[in-house]
Parts: C-alpha cells; sequence; structure tokens
C-alpha cells in the first residue's frame, strides 16, 4: 500500500509501485488535468509538483511519491486565483490548451523561485514544456504579468 | 407546427428532451462554465439548432465545429451572441451532436477544416441569433400588448420606450409558444458590439484548471484501456502472434487481433502498455521493407526531369527560357512531417447491441459516423460521436478512412465492454498520415533589365486525394488540386509560365497537414522569386511589389509587414531579413523574418507578419493563430522531418522529432489589414511564409541559399 499527500489530501493506493505518477494521477485518481503527452520527459505536459519540485510524473514511478506530497494543476488554486491563472486569462494564452496544465505547474515552480524572472530566468524553466499551438510568446508575457513586472506599454 | 415544414425553414424547435440526456458521468466542453447554474437552469427556449435560453438568462451556443485551439468556442459564440444582443457574461457554449443541421455549408459535412469556421459560420450563427431575439421581442410585445416595432434589446433584455425590462430568462418560456420568424434583418456592420473586438477566449478558464476534458480524459462506468500492436513498417500484415506472456500480466482482460494489428485490453494504460512489450508479432513486411526517404527523393529527382501533368499554362516558357538573358534552375525538396499535435490519438467506443457512443476529439464527425456505423454494423443514426476539445488537430483529426475512429470500434467489438484506445506518442508519430514529401524543380528567368520572363515548377509528390472519397475533386483527376495549390495561382506577373504535377506512387498514408499543399508551395514559390530578385540584382520586396501590379490585397500585406518590420533598415551586425507573402484559404499573409547565422546554428530572432483575412470577428484570436501558425512554420523549417530506412521511420519521439521550445521561440508581432472584404481563413494562412521568410533571410545573412527543409547550413548553396 502506497500512501502520499495530492492536493493537500492523503490517498492510500495499492498500485504497482512502478507505474508511473501520471497514470496513477490520472487513472486511479481520476485527476485527467495533468496530461501525457510523450512518456519521456520530452515534452513536460505531464508535469506536477513533488514536494514543491516541478516533475515530469511520466517517467516518475508512483513510488517516488511515497510519504511526500504531489500538487496537480487541480490543486494549483482552488478558483483560478492563482496570479499566474489570472496572468493565463489576461493574455489568453491557450489556445488547444492541452499543454497548458504542464506549463503553469512548471511556471509556478518557477515564480516561487525567482519572483522577478528574467527572460533568461524564464528560457531556462520553461524550454522543458513544449507547445504545439505556438503559445510561447503569451506564455512568457503571462509570466512576467503574474510577476508584476510587466511595464504598462507592453500590457494589451 | 410538422417537422418537414420547420425543416424547410432551418429553424428547428426542440422539445425540451432534444437538448438534454447527455451521458452521466461525461462532460461535453464547456460543461463546467455552468456547473453550478445548471441545477437550477431549465432550458425552455431553443429556437434553432444553435442555441437554448435557460429561465435563468444562460445562453448556450451548439457550435457545429471542432475546438483544437483556434478559438471557435469563441468566436462562434461571438456571431450568434452579437445579433442575439445577448450578455456575454451568460454565453456558454457546447460542441454539437452529428447531425445534417450542423453540417458545414458549403462542405455539406460536419467537418472541421479548409481554416473555414468563421466563413461559413458568418451568416449562419448570425442570422440564429437574430431569429431568436426576434421570438424574444415579439413575446415581450405580447406580454406588454405593444408594437414590437417600439421595442429594443440590449444586454440579454428587451426594453420598451419608457424603459420597462424583461430579461431573456423570463421571456424564454412566452418565446419558445411562438413560430421563427421567417426572415430575419441582420445588424448593420457599423453597429457590432462584439464583432471585430478582441473578446477573451470563453475556453479558457477550465483550460487552466484542469477540467476541460480532451478525448484522453473520457472516462466511462467499466471503461478498459486499449493499446494497439501496429505494423512496424507502413503495409505490413500481421502472419502470427504470440501473447502467452502478456495475458498472464497483471490487469490484461483481452488480447485479439483487429485489421490494424493486435489490440491489448486492459484494466489501465500502464497495464496494457507493458503486456504490448511483451508480445511477439511476426509480420509480413515486403511490401516496403527496402523503402528508403533518401532513394525516394532520388525518384522525385529523376521524375522532375520530364514533363509532368498540365496544370497552367502561359506563353512559352521553355522557348524563352532558352533565349533569356539570365537563367536559374533550383529544385527544392521538403520531407513527410507529421502533425505531431500534443494530444496523441485517442478515442473512446461504447458499443451495444443496438448503439454506438464514441468520444473523441474529431475534426470530422460525418465521415467519422459513417466509417464507424459500417464496422459497427449499425445505421448511422445510432451511431453518436460526442466531441471533447481537442488536444491540437492541425488536420490529423479528419481522417478520410477515419483511422483511429474506426480501429476503436474494431477493438470494442472484441472488447465486450466500453473502451478507450490510446495511442502512445511513438504510436502516434509511427502511425502514418503525414504531410508529404515534396519536390519542386523550377527553372525561371529574366531579361536584361531584371524583368522575369519565365517561370516553370515542376512538382513530385503523391496526392492527398487519390483514393479517397475526395478524389472526385480531382481535376479530370489528372492532378490533385492539394498539391498544387499555391503555385497554380502565382500571382506574379511573368509573361511565360508553366506548373506541371508529377505523381508519386508510394505507399506511405499522406494527410492535409495544417496549410496542406500551401506548406510547400509557399516554401519553394517565395524562396525562387527571392532568387529570381537577387539574379535581377534588385532588392527582393521592391522585385515582388513590381511584379504584383494586379493584386492589391497582396500588396497590402507585403507593404504592412516591410513598413512595420523596417525593412531596409539598418540592423545589428549579422542579423538579416527574408520577406514572402503568400495566398491561402481566402486570406493573404506576409511575413518578414529577422535571424542571424552562428557557427550553422540559425536563429530567428523576429516575426513580423501581416494578414488580411477580410472582415473578421475576434483580432485576439487572429494575433493568436498568426503567432501559433508562425512558430509551426518556424518548427518545420528549422528542426523536422520525418525520414525512412529499411521501411522503417527513423524518428520516434519529441527527442527524434524536435519541436521549436521556449528559448528558440523569436519575437512575433502581428498585423491585421482592415477592410470589408468577405471572411477569409485564419488557422492555416499563417504558416506557409514562415519558412521561406526564414530561409530568405539565411541567404541574406550567409549568401548562401536553402533549398531544402529542415534548413542545414551543410546543405545549403
Amino acid at each position: 500500500m502506497l500512501s502520499f499527500i495530492v492536493n493537500k489530501q492523503r490517498v492510500n493506493l495499492d498500485v504497482d509501485p512502478s507505474t508511473p505518477l501520471l497514470w496513477v494521477l490520472r487513472e486511479n485518481l481520476g485527476l485527467t488535468g495533468t496530461k501525457y503527452g510523450c512518456g519521456m520527459a520530452q515534452c513536460g505536459a505531464c508535469t506536477v509538483h513533488l514536494n514543491g519540485e516541478a516533475v515530469r510524473s511520466c517517467v516518475a514511478p508512483v513510488s517516488r511519491a511515497a510519504g511526500k506530497e504531489v500538487t496537480t494543476i487541480e490543486g494549483l488554486s482552488p478558483d483560478l486565483s492563482h496570479p499566474l491563472q489570472r496572468a493565463w486569462i489576461a493574455e489568453d494564452v491557450p489556445q488547444c490548451g492541452y499543454c497548458q496544465s504542464g506549463q503553469l505547474m512548471s511556471a509556478a515552480v518557477l515564480l516561487r523561485e525567482k519572483p522577478q524572472p528574467t527572460d533568461e530566468d524564464i528560457d531556462e524553466a520553461m524550454t522543458g514544456n513544449i507547445c504545439r499551438c505556438g503559445t510561447y510568446p503569451r506564455i512568457r508575457k503571462a509570466i512576467h504579468r503574474a510577476a508584476g513586472v510587466m511595464t504598462k506599454g507592453e500590457a494589451r | 407546427m410538422s417537422a418537414p415544414q420547420i425543416e424547410r425553414r432551418e429553424f428547428l424547435k426542440f422539445s425540451l428532451a432534444a437538448g438534454g440526456g447527455l451521458l452521466i458521468g461525461f462532460s461535453l466542453p464547456g460543461a463546467d462554465m455552468f456547473a453550478t447554474a445548471q441545477a437550477q437552469s431549465i432550458t425552455v427556449f431553443m429556437p434553432n439548432a444553435f442555441l437554448r435560453i435557460g429561465t435563468d438568462d444562460r445562453v448556450t451556443v451548439i457550435v457545429n465545429h471542432s475546438e483544437m485551439g483556434q478559438g471557435v468556442y469563441t468566436a462562434l459564440p461571438m456571431l450568434l451572441a452579437e445579433e442575439l444582443d445577448a450578455d456575454w457574461n451568460k454565453i456558454g457554449f457546447e460542441s454539437a451532436p452529428v447531425d445534417p443541421k450542423y453540417n458545414h455549408p458549403v462542405f455539406g459535412m460536419q467537418i472541421t477544416g479548409g481554416s473555414s469556421s468563421v466563413w461559413s459560420a458568418f451568416e449562419q450563427y448570425r442570422k440564429a441569433g437574430a431569429a431568436a431575439r426576434g421570438m424574444l421581442i415579439a413575446a415581450a410585445a405580447q406580454q406588454w400588448n405593444v408594437n414590437p416595432a417600439t421595442l429594443r434589446t440590449d444586454s440579454g433584455a428587451v426594453f420598451d420606450g419608457t424603459n420597462r425590462k424583461l430579461t431573456y430568462g423570463q421571456l424564454a418560456e412566452a418565446a419558445a409558444k411562438l413560430n421563427p420568424p421567417a426572415e430575419v434583418t441582420l445588424k448593420d456592420p457599423k453597429t457590432f458590439k462584439l464583432i471585430g473586438k478582441p473578446v477573451k477566449r470563453l475556453d479558457t478558464s477550465e483550460k487552466i484548471n484542469g477540467k476541460a476534458v480532451f478525448g484522453l480524459d473520457v472516462k466511462m462506468p467499466g471503461m478498459l484501456t486499449a493499446v494497439v500492436a501496429r505494423p512496424p513498417i507502413f503495409g505490413a500484415t500481421m502472419k502470427s502472434f504470440d501473447d502467452s506472456r502478456a495475458r498472464t500480466m497483471p490487469g490484461v482482460r483481452k488480447i485479439a487481433a483487429v485489421p490494424s494489428g493486435v489490440a491489448v485490453i486492459a484494466d489501465s494504460f500502464w497495464q496494457a502498455k507493458m503486456a504490448r512489450e511483451t508480445l511477439h508479432i511476426d509480420w509480413d513486411d515486403s511490401a516496403m521493407r527496402t523503402f528508403s526517404t533518401n532513394q525516394m527523393m532520388q525518384q522525385f529527382r529523376e521524375q522532375a526531369k520530364s514533363p509532368g501533368t498540365n496544370v497552367r499554362r502561359e506563353g512559352d516558357p521553355d522557348a524563352a527560357f532558352a533565349q533569356a538573358a539570365k537563367k536559374i534552375e533550383a529544385v527544392y525538396e521538403v520531407p513527410y512531417l507529421p502533425h505531431a499535435m500534443m494530444e496523441p490519438l485517442n478515442c473512446a467506443v461504447d458499443l451495444r447491441a443496438d448503439t454506438c457512443e464514441i468520444w473523441t476529439g474529431t475534426q470530422f464527425q460525418t465521415v467519422d459516423r459513417a466509417n464507424a456505423a459500417k464496422i459497427a454494423g449499425l445505421p448511422p443514426e445510432k451511431v453518436q460521436i460526442h466531441t471533447t476539445y481537442l488536444g491540437g488537430g492541425f488536420g490529423r483529426r479528419a481522417n478520410p478512412q477515419s483511422d483511429f475512429v474506426v480501429e476503436a470500434v474494431h477493438v470494442a467489438k472484441v472488447a465486450g465492454a466500453p473502451v478507450k484506445v490510446v495511442w502512445t506518442r511513438e504510436d502516434d508519430m509511427q502511425g502514418g498520415w503525414y504531410r508529404p514529401a515534396f519536390l519542386h524543380a523550377i527553372a525561371g528567368s529574366i531579361d536584361s533589365n531584371g524583368n522575369p520572363v519565365s517561370w516553370r515548377s515542376r512538382l513530385v509528390g503523391q496526392s492527398i486525394f487519390a483514393g479517397t472519397m475526395f478524389e472526385a475533386m480531382m481535376k479530370g483527376k489528372e492532378y490533385d488540386p492539394a498539391s498544387v495549390e499555391g503555385v497554380d495561382d502565382l500571382p506574379y506577373a511573368i509573361p511565360n509560365l508553366a506548373v506541371e504535377s508529377h505523381k508519386a506512387d508510394v505507399k506511405v498514408p499522406v494527410q492535409w497537414w495544417r496549410s496542406v499543399g500551401h506548406s510547400h508551395t509557399g516554401f519553394a514559390t517565395e524562396c525562387f522569386i527571392d532568387e529570381l530578385a537577387v539574379l535581377a540584382q534588385k532588392d527582393p520586396y521592391q522585385f515582388r511589389r513590381a511584379l504584383l501590379p494586379k493584386h492589391p490585397r497582396h500588396l497590402a500585406v507585403l507593404d504592412l509587414a516591410a513598413q512595420k518590420a523596417g525593412w531596409g533598415k539598418p540592423l545589428p551586425k549579422g542579423r538579416a531579413r527574408g520577406i514572402a507573402v503568400h495566398f491561402a484559404f481566402e486570406s493573404y499573409n506576409a511575413q518578414v523574418a529577422e535571424v542571424s547565422v552562428d557557427d550553422g546554428k540559425i536563429r530567428v530572432h523576429r516575426i513580423v507578419s501581416a494578414v488580411d483575412c477580410g472582415r473578421y470577428v475576434n483580432p485576439g484570436i487572429i494575433a493568436a493563430q498568426l503567432e501559433g501558425g508562425a512558430i509551426f512554420g518556424a518548427s518545420a523549417a528549422l528542426f523536422q522531418e520525418f525520414t525512412f530506412e529499411n521501411g522503417r521511420l527513423q524518428q520516434t519521439n519529441f527527442h527524434t522529432f524536435p519541436m521549436m521550445r521556449m528559448n528558440e521561440c523569436p519575437e512575433i508581432e502581428t498585423h491585421i489589414v482592415e477592410n470589408n472584404e468577405k471572411s477569409g481563413g485564419i488557422g492555416e494562412p499563417g504558416v506557409p511564409c514562415t519558412a521561406p521568410a526564414i530561409a530568405n533571410a539565411v541567404f541574406a545573412a550567409t549568401g548562401k541559399r536553402i533549398r531544402k527543409l529542415p534548413i542545414r547550413m551543410t546543405e545549403a548553396v
């Protein structure tokens, strides 16, 4: 029996400990906001927080979560109040939306560690997250907006 | 009122039951937005197929196109809400079921493709809103016992001259008892409140809190998950398989041969995938065992040496070429490319004795339903498709054979329970239906004044339409219009011009890919016109301008892009600009790319994209589509190719098929030409110019010509 915390709730599960955390979240816990994109930590669609760190849940065996705290997109905020979610709405970031859970979870760690990120910081933190629709320019703007560093002239 | 009468008038009045009754435990796109309101809301007014109004004032717009990121769940509700004078804060959306009344008015089937959603819905959705508004006014007039002409509407309510007010929710019951108007009057565009404004997307909230339901997220009670072991080489057939180990793996429920391979059906995805890895399958792969793209391109080059099927011919390009002062010949090549949507293919099916329910992100509802019905052995009306959000489409989810839907129905037949077929990333990439590889052999010439005198394009590549239900669209079956679109209408004033097409007989499955033929014709023609400009020792922008006297809309986007990009103005050392202009899907686009090349590595710093898509609905969405189109085009230009050796695809996942990433993404600036022309497309027109603009900029920076994608400086000439 594996035990860990997901979005502040304790879960106890009887699953093969080698199953990737991604599929346990999606199939056993019904948290489908975390997405499958590549299965080899190439695209970042599956990004969740494990004890506050951004991890690619598609390659993390669920055993790695044992005794730890997992936060998924569903736990980022209860009501879209996270500064990044508000900025994502303001910049109309998503297109198809499939990668956005992972983008937000990566960006959330960036902002926590670097509340005023530079463009280089954003490149470094976000380059592991692919967006096929091409929302990168808006993601960049939204991160700056959330960080409160956007100048008035740049705001749309 | 009898049904036939209603249908003739194109408006249907629905009974209360018609709108409800979707699957329990599954929410369609948009359902979440009214989750709390839904309990109290009773739909009482459904004046036509495109909207419902509840007693709580909620207006639900039923959208007949699939939301794959291009914004139809916002743009189409805007059209309807404009004419309804709805309160935008009370607007919701829902995906349409499969039904002829949701057919594309031009294509005659339910389809999302060809960058056509907004222009095809432009009148349809406005009329639907206007009809409802007329009925709500009539209901208020009855209630107040006044002349309807004295009433006005605003923000979801009807008002009289004294500002007495009845909301649409308050009027819904009474309006439902009225007949739809036979004719409606649409607003003067000058009075639009929503159309033309950068209204925020309606689907953002559920896409940033994990609640949006994509096909992969569908869950039904008792549902199993399947993966399919498909042939490693196209055209291979299964001789036998050994599943003795797989059958003992945990969670495995069934393993069975299906026409596309071997289906492994289990309680969960991971169990199915683990079990699939233990299968031993003996394939007969003799059909394409020796296939290689290198050899194929060599064959294409040989084919291009002889004349092809005539597509367009003016003057005598061969004679003019022979006599011309200066001439140039070039061969351009582009590779196979997958759509590589972020959400890999998937399809969930609940097959019963007399019904078949399908949940998937599809662009092709009518065709999928017909194909699924054949496999299910049911009449099409017994098959229902619930369109989820699409995690990207780009054409892949409109497959003429409905490959991913048909396969899932086959799997459902053996599963004996609701089942979702999931494709891994590798399955998705190796599953075929790519943008065809193409070769353009172009010969052009100029006179002693530097004016072009001849142009001859010979294209070699696979037909997308051949062998499909769309073969009839091939003009006399001599060439595929989807192969030559974008070069058959070359806008430049060149007196001797020929376009010829060779069909390639290759068995790799090919399909439309964001911008279809334009994805390669834009590259080849806009690079070659640049080569002619250099041969003429003229500025590439001015050279194009001089050849477009009869094409003011090309000129307008070209000028706008050049001006906004600062064409001709100095740049930091090492940087250079390239330009391109192209017409596709009824819209005009020009782009200027700014690049530098350092040690063979290309950096795209900035792209300026200008579009003329006629009358537009949402400039915010247009900007997003131009940004995304440029990034899609830049990924293909800089990084992407699918190659085959010994029949096997060499690329399998994002480590071998790279995408542009945040750190490589240029600044992108977008501009819209304002006019009142008929609406054109926006999803695809922003793609074709990116590769040639970048390639032309690379030439300007290095003096090296790029004639092959993806760009490699080692292959530049």
